[in-house]
């Protein structure tokens, strides 16, 4: 599948509340396709609720309100008409804290294929393969699918959740802070496997860890109290901010 | 000095509270066991267990064969689930992932209120309101018979089955809800495949404990069921169960005779069944416990 760089979310003058709480104000930018975007920012500035507005998820908590407009492919996401379930199957997510089910590996992976409708065996045993080799898990867990997923280690059950998102083949990749909870060496492995997803998916990635989104980002957002402070290329945003509060954010004054 | 001989003090106090629990359940069993005994000097084992007629004060050849009773509890027992395992789940399920906040904070409550309602109160709605509706489907006189004690037993275990099978399914860390929706999944293929799976040792916990609750029951029975101390072959048959023929006998018996011991024996056996079934389901909540703590 070739995917051009065109923008494939589109986020305009997006607002979000918790009840009276105002948690995203107005905020606008791209994110490309083929290229992974990073969303940073202090605790609590919005990030994480921005990136759950992508695939709706943020639907599930009563009493929120959302302004503005999030396009992907063109199509507001928040238009009536959209059937959530669908576009949940396009904009895939790994969360920050690894979550397997309580299946065995390979149900984990194939869980998703199965309620898409999947039936063919063979097919599935294909994809489930397939997905646990592009989150770089196959030749560690090939041997012992039926062990149940919780018990593999932290970073691999991140890698099996990545491997989860994968199996039903999104165009879309969110991931809410997926290091936060995993060591240095599980930390570098996923990180190396965000930038060789990016070939085929769109990944935008909230991170609090500054040098992980310098690392492995072409595109950063930097939020601040739900307001967007500066948007650019990756590259700029931390060589040369044209902010001031950016400046001292990335260089660690606060945060 | 004072202050660890107060601390003392009341370690104690505790202990012993703790060990009258235990002696009060050994007696229990201790005097069981004492009355049980002589039973067995007249009665066969084979008999008791086996023995299709309970006569105990037949002139000629009493009988004290217990399997009429043993049929008896199970088909209300097995009746009761049958009902109230699916209806309790669906409730929980509703509960848990369907009704609204405000919803579930006044319909939880009010399902645990039902399981204070008195067992004779139950009784007697199962003879002025089920009993005749089921004598009008069934073409039986009264409608005091083993559907009847099984629908009102389904009530008894329901509020049991899902106060603890909601808690069960709302005690599933919601990191696997979010996955499954994540996924494309609907809140049905969520609750079916992900949910319940993963709440599936408390809500077999759940059920057995219901179970308990609908054999131990005895008021109920007795007034609903018909008691006819002969061996059911159909639902529609009166029954008597274990409890009924307990709590019916014990009172006329002259102390001290083979009759005397045999209803001790029964309690006995269904002290064993109810005791086995509250094993099995602590197992099964403390295994469910160690899985969800990862």
């Amino acid at each position: 599948m070739e995917l051009s760089k065109d923008p494939k979310i589109v986020i305009q003058d997006f607002d979000f509340y918790y009840g009276n709480n105002h948690a995203v104000k107005k905020v606008s930018f791209d994110a490309l396709g083929r290229e992974v975007t990073s969303i940073i920012g202090p605790s609590g500035c919005g990030k994480s609720t921005l990136l759950r507005c992508l695939n709706r998820m943020n639907d599930l908590i009563p009493e929120t309100k959302a302004q503005g407009k999030i396009l992907i492919d063109g199509q507001d996401i928040y238009e009536a008409s959209v059937d959530v379930v669908e576009l949940r199957k396009k904009v895939g997510m790994v969360f920050q804290k690894p979550n397997p089910f309580p299946k065995t590996i390979f149900d984990n992976v194939a869980y998703g294929l199965r309620i898409n409708g999947y039936q063919e065996k063979s097919e599935i045993i294909r994809r489930v393969e397939q997905s646990l080799r592009d989150s770089a898990l196959w030749e560690e867990v090939k041997d012992r699918l039926t062990d149940n997923g919780l018990s593999l280690s932290g970073g691999q059950q991140q890698r099996l959740c990545v491997a989860r998102a994968l199996a039903i083949q999104p165009e879309i990749v969110l991931m809410d802070e997926p290091a936060s909870a995993l060591d240095p060496i599980a930390s570098a492995k996923l990180e190396e496997l965000i930038v060789r997803l990016k070939e085929k998916y769109t990944i935008v990635i909230v991170t609090h860890n500054m040098q992980q989104a310098a690392r492995i980002s072409d595109k950063t957002a930097f939020l601040m109290q739900g307001e967007l402070v500066e948007f650019g290329a990756t590259k700029d945003l931390f060589t040369k901010p044209t902010r001031k509060i950016t400046e001292e954010y990335i260089t660690g004054r606060f945060g | 000095m004072i202050h660890k001989f107060r601390e003392k003090l009341i370690q104690i106090f505790f202990f012993l509270n703790g060990l009258s629990v235990i002696l009060i359940l050994g007696g229990i069993f201790f005097l069981l066991l004492r009355y049980t005994w002589p039973a067995f000097k007249e009665i066969q084992m084979a008999e008791f267990l086996f023995g299709k007629f309970w006569d105990p004060t037949a002139y000629v050849k009493p009988a004290y064969g217990i399997l009429a009773m043993l049929m008896s509890t199970f088909m209300v027992t097995v009746g009761a689930l049958t009902i109230a395992v699916p209806l309790g789940i669906g409730t929980a399920a509703y509960l848990s992932d369907v009704a609204s906040p405000k919803v579930r904070e006044i319909a939880k409550p009010v399902v645990e209120i039902l399981a204070g309602i008195p067992s004779v109160v139950i009784g007697f709605l199962g003879i002025v309101l089920v009993g005749p509706v089921i004598a009008k489907l069934t073409g039986t006189t009264n409608g005091l018979n083993a559907i009847n004690g099984a629908i009102l037993l389904s009530v008894m275990s329901l509020p049991t089955i899902i106060s603890l099978s909601e808690d069960a399914l709302t005690n599933v860390p919601k990191s696997f809800q979010e996955a499954s929706l994540a996924l494309g999944g609907s809140q049905w293929q969520t609750l079916i495949l992900v949910k319940i799976p993963a709440a599936s040792s408390g809500i077999v916990a759940a059920c057995m404990l219901g179970m308990g609750r609908a054999i131990g029951e005895t008021m109920t029975v007795l007034m609903a069921t018909g008691n006819a101390p002969a061996m059911p072959s159909k639902l529609t048959d009166p029954i008597m169960t274990m409890t009924s023929t307990i709590a019916i006998e014990l009172g006329e018996v002259p102390y001290y005779t083979t009759h005397f011991y045999g209803l001790f024996a029964i309690g006995l056996v269904l002290f064993i069944i109810t005791f086995i079934i509250n094993m099995v389901s602590d197992i099964i909540l403390h295994r469910y416990e160690r899985q969800t703590r990862y």
